[in-house]
């Protein structure tokens, strides 16, 4: 069985960053698993601008951005295999994986960056009633289709979901020649960033009905049409507000499920909310030495984000492989104590280390990460999380036990957009005793 | 001329022609849609009952309880999964003891092996999900579970290679008599046979009133469901059925042979017989009642609803055999539930008709066992790197959610009666099928499909006729 | 005077803009929380501008679709003439990001370069 220091399950934006900033941070041996013909992930379909602000201070189109690190992980000669499935991780960290060339294959990892991205949600999820014809897509299908093979899925079109994917898919249909009837949203405001909203709906005149939702399809063999109907405060279609539009497709852009079983496989703890791995300051899941970050810990809105995430799961993953194997290094000549042992060994009594617990509440769904070490952490750490509606000026607050430390106010903040909340070790180490860090939202 | 027509390629026809195929017959089997089941063998319950529910000396009831027999022996023969996961019928207070007990008397008059009531504590134990409010439930353990595709594709496929032939995208229109039996008149002609066998499902009231007097009346009777993610597969572990009574009918929580979560039906009556839509108060309907035989149902994680049509005949009964007016024409009607279960035994009590009447002779070639998909999922390690470095497609997966590798789709296509469509790859080899239901997996598979079959990408169907899948390239209106 | 409502895209926090117009001349733009929105402000009521992405076919790779965008914005005015004058547009593998693809679209004087490198097969 071949050893590796660090395996990164993915070859998208999560993985490359995680894999430039490990070797960046001493790593040599590190491999990238790719399921794809390609590097790159998803970036590659998303051939529109805007990617790159934060990153690169120019926006780049996707390709474009997967370009810059797939040359950075070539240039510091990162080993990766393409069209290679994982297929399980074991809890000893063995990944075994397949391809065409290799089979199936078992690698020793000393740590494992989880990278996988994420997955649409399907019309199932919804439960949208009507028939179950051709011509149903999922946006980014569709956005595969017609940004990488340059086929049209079709003519004329109806879009549910205002997620950045929808909104996206909106323009590019328009521009390659179809109609796009009209975007609806189950909920009463956009899920996706609004600079979409502008670009891709507003610029071509396409109708965004917000708390609107699909409920009948109709088309035995292809769609013929879908009714749309406004739905009320609990999402429930009200009765007679049904509007018939004839179209032959329907695409979903209904929500992303970060791709978790190979982690729950393994006996990664999954948080309920962000459908992701709970992780603690080092972006590290509940098994040692198994890393997470990118979609595949929780869906990101810019891929910037991503990068940075994925940079910080690099840099301490690379810190926790130097500290296993600096001992066992000079233990296994004296001893022969194999890893494992060792590492059973090394694990710090758990109960003496100091854990902060953060807790999303009023307004804030989740936070990543879930947990903080103080040992562990570093100069500057950011935390990411989410809201569950739009609040207009309101402040974001964080909690050090009873005491209100941080409080910024923010004119609006939305579930479309991840929010983010820097805290210092500086900071966290005057209060020696911490136990919760509450975040919330407040109103003015 | 054909010895025999069977019209429709679903479960019983595919039994039918399977049994028949024992014989020394030219037999042909007419579908009008693309594939081999695409009507109410695609979407239904999958559950291979027990036999306690029908009438006692009903068909229903006899073929039931010989199908559930054979279907072990068959699943072996034929290579299709099945598993005898067993059947609790619920009851949920003391008043309803005696219709349990009907039931349990029913089903061993109807021959169903092993039976057994349970207290509400061995119900537990049993299934801790099932919901506190039990009082007692009839247990069977020869109740299965069994993949309809599977079985439906595995008896076509046998047939064929024991000399059936199949004309899809055939659609009967008009049956003569003539002299020497009948003349169908077809979208693709006109066909002579001296025997009919109708398992039109749905329409097999519309051939058997096309010859006889004595009118049949089928009703479509649709019913929704709802299927769950492989995570809340084992929510379950037998098939909870509820006590007909205050609950209403019917509504089940199974797990399915390939390890999601199936909940369902309702049973609506519906004019239309392609009126497979489903509607958002069946789906509403599923989700209440089935919470009401088990808690905590993870309903979040649905992943696709669907609707069948059960053919249901006002005699309440299945109809096999010669009608009476019209001498060589086999009835195979009204086969609802119990038909996945039954349908072995259907076929062989069709197959058994025609030899009497045609004074049929056995072959001496005819092959019994039938080899599935290989599925890599069930190999050990040596053994898939054995097949990846025989056929390197073997190692390419392709279905990501159901881990379904590109030499099992090109099986798929390339075997007898193989896959022409997205649906029917999914009906062999579950790619597409999973979580993201078909999200990543399609625009692969269209062009496996395309490579295979050398067809367009525009003439790739999701389940033939008009379902094309893409309509054009990018930019050819503007 | 004219009151324009918008939403600056300079960045996620889509401010909502509001430009006060006389006639062609802006005279206020509130709402902003950087120059960069202001600026967005004053140019989306003047002179609105767009990048355009797109695909063109590609022969001889591995890959059918190369990905394109133009290379600085183009009025967004001209957005549906650049589709049209990429609409037959056939480039040969290898192609690599930055390649100018069509130069000069629609007149705009602003070229169509490629976004995606495209190895030959």
């Amino acid at each position: 069985m071949k050893n590796y220091d660090i395996v990164i399950v993915g070859g998208g934006p999560a993985g490359l960053a995680a894999a430039v900033s490990a070797k960046q941070n001493g790593v040599d041996s590190i491999l990238i698993l790719e399921r794809d013909k390609e590097l790159g992930g998803i970036l590659n379909q998303c051939i529109h601008n805007g990617f790159g602000l934060h990153t690169f201070k120019e926006e780049l189109t996707g390709p474009e951005y997967a370009e810059r690190f797939i040359r950075q992980v070539q240039d510091l000669g990162i080993e990766f295999k393409l069209n290679t499935m994982v297929m399980e991780i074991s809890e000893n960290r063995v990944v075994t994986a397949m391809n065409r060339e290799d089979g199936l294959f078992d690698l020793q990892a000393k740590a494992v960056i989880l990278a996988m991205g994420c997955r649409e949600r399907a019309r199932g999820a919804l439960n949208i009633p009507g028939y179950r014809p051709a011509g149903i897509y999922s946006a980014g299908t569709a956005q595969r289709l017609v940004n990488m093979e340059g086929y049209m899925p079709g003519r004329e079109v109806v879009i549910l979901g205002s997620g950045d994917i929808g909104l996206i898919m909106a323009r590019r249909m328009t521009l390659e020649g179809a109609k796009v009837k009209v975007v609806a949203e189950l909920m009463p405001y956009s899920g996706g960033l609004k600079r979409n909203i502008v670009q891709c709906l507003d610029d071509y005149g396409i109708p965004l009905k917000l708390s609107h939702t699909v409920v009948d399809i109709k088309g035995k063999e292809r769609v013929e049409g879908v009714t749309l109907a406004q739905v009320d405060e609990n999402s429930r279609p009200i009765p007679g507000t049904e509007e018939f539009y004839s179209c032959d497709t329907l695409l979903l852009s209904v929500g992303l499920i970060p791709e978790n079983e190979i982690s729950r496989g393994m006996g990664v703890e999954i948080n309920p909310v962000t459908s992701g791995p709970k992780v603690n300051e080092s972006l590290e899941t509940n098994m040692e030495g198994v890393f997470a970050c990118g979609n595949v810990l929780h869906v990101h809105d810019l891929v910037d984000f991503v990068s940075e995430e994925a940079a910080a799961a690099g840099r301490n993953a690379a810190a926790y492989v130097k500290t296993v194997s600096l001992g066992t290094e000079s233990t296994r000549q004296s001893d022969r104590k194999t890893d494992e042992e060792y590492l059973a060994e090394r694990i710090p009594d758990k109960a003496a280390e100091q854990e902060i617990c953060l807790i999303p509440t009023s307004g804030v769904r989740y936070t990543v990460p879930s947990t903080i070490r103080v040992s562990h952490m570093d100069e500057h750490l950011t935390v990411r999380f989410r809201v569950g509606n739009v609040y207009k000026n309101c402040y974001v607050s964080a909690y050090f036990d009873e005491k209100r430390v941080i409080h910024r106010k923010r004119q609006v903040v939305a579930p479309g957009e991840m929010e983010e909340l820097k805290l210092t070790k500086e900071q966290i180490l005057q209060y020696p005793n911490l136990k919760t860090i509450t975040i919330k939202i407040e109103e003015a | 001329m054909y010895d025999v027509i069977i019209i429709g390629a679903g479960v019983c026809g595919a039994a039918v022609a399977r049994e028949l195929s024992r014989y020394q017959a030219k037999v042909c089997v007419m579908e009008k849609e693309e594939d081999v089941c695409c009507g109410t063998s695609k979407a239904n319950s999958a559950i291979v009952h027990a036999g306690y529910d029908a009438v006692t000396g009903s068909l229903k009831a006899k073929l039931n309880v010989r199908g559930n027999e054979m279907m072990g022996e068959l699943s072996k023969e034929l290579d299709f999964p099945f598993e005898r996961n067993g059947s609790l019928v619920l009851c949920f207070n003391e008043d309803e003891m005696p219709n349990l007990q009907e039931l349990y008397d029913r089903g061993v008059a109807n021959g169903v092996k092993e039976l057994r009531i349970l207290s509400k504590e061995e119900v537990l134990r049993m299934e801790p999900n099932v919901t506190d409010d039990v009082y007692a439930a009839l247990y069977a353990p020869t109740g299965g579970i069994v993949c309809p595709f599977g079985l439906n594709i595995a008896l076509a496929e046998n047939a064929c290679a024991n000399g059936v032939e199949f004309h899809f995208n055939t659609e009967v229109t008009e049956i003569r008599k003539v002299d020497e039996g009948y003349e169908l008149q077809t979208n693709k002609g006109a066909f002579q046979t001296k025997y009919v066998v109708n398992a039109a499902g749905v329409y097999a009231d519309k051939f058997h009133n096309m010859v006889s007097g004595n009118k049949i009346h089928i009703t479509a009777r649709r019913g929704d469901y709802c299927l769950l993610d492989k995570e809340a597969g084992k929510h379950v572990s037998k098939t909870i059925f509820a006590l007909p009574g205050k609950l209403g009918k019917g509504i089940l929580v199974t797990p399915t042979i390939h390890g999601n979560l199936l909940i369902g039906p309702t049973a609506v009556n519906v004019e239309d017989k392609e009126g497979v839509n489903t509607t958002a108060e069946g789906l509403a309907q599923v989700i209440e009642k089935a919470g009401m035989s088990v808690h905590n149902i993870p309903t979040r994680q649905v992943i696709t609803s669907f609707a069948g049509l059960r053919a249901h005949e006002d005699g309440d009964d299945f109809i096999i055999g010669e009608v009476e007016d019209a001498k060589g024409f086999i009835d195979c009607a009204g086969i609802e539930s119990p038909g996945i279960a039954s349908s072995p035994a259907i076929g062989e009590m069709a197959a058994e008709i025609l030899k009497e009447k045609m004074g049929l002779k056995k072959k001496d070639n005819f092959i019994s066992a039938r080899q599935g998909i290989k599925n890599p999922n069930t190999l050990s390690k040596e053994e898939r790197n054995a097949l990846i470095k025989e056929n390197p497609a073997y190692g390419n997966i392709i279905c990501r959610c159901e881990m379904i590798t590109e030499g099992e789709i090109i099986d798929a296509i390339r075997r007898p009666l193989g896959a022409k469509s997205l649906d029917g790859v999914k009906r062999r080899t579950r790619a597409g099928m999973g979580r993201c239901q078909s999200g990543f997996c399609s625009p692969r598979t269209m062009e496996i499909l395309a490579r295979e079959c050398d067809m367009s990408m525009f003439d790739i169907t999701k389940s033939g006729g008009e379902s094309k899948l893409v309509v054009g390239t990018n930019k050819d209106t503007v | 005077m004219e009151v324009k409502n918008l939403i600056c895209i300079n960045c996620p926090m889509g401010c909502a803009l509001t430009v006060e117009m006389e006639g062609n001349e802006v005279v206020k733009i509130s709402g902003n929380t950087c120059p960069r929105g202001e600026a967005y402000g004053r140019k989306e009521v003047t002179d609105p501008t767009r990048i355009v992405t797109s695909t063109v076919k590609v022969t001889g790779g591995k890959a059918e679709m190369v990905s394109v965008k133009t290379k600085q914005d183009i009025p967004k005015g001209k957005i549906s003439e650049c589709i049209k004058a990429l609409k037959d547009v056939e480039v040969q593998a290898p192609v690599y990001i930055g390649d100018v693809i069509v130069a000069d679209i629609a007149g705009t004087g602003v070229d169509i370069v490629a976004t995606k490198n495209i190895e030959l097969l």
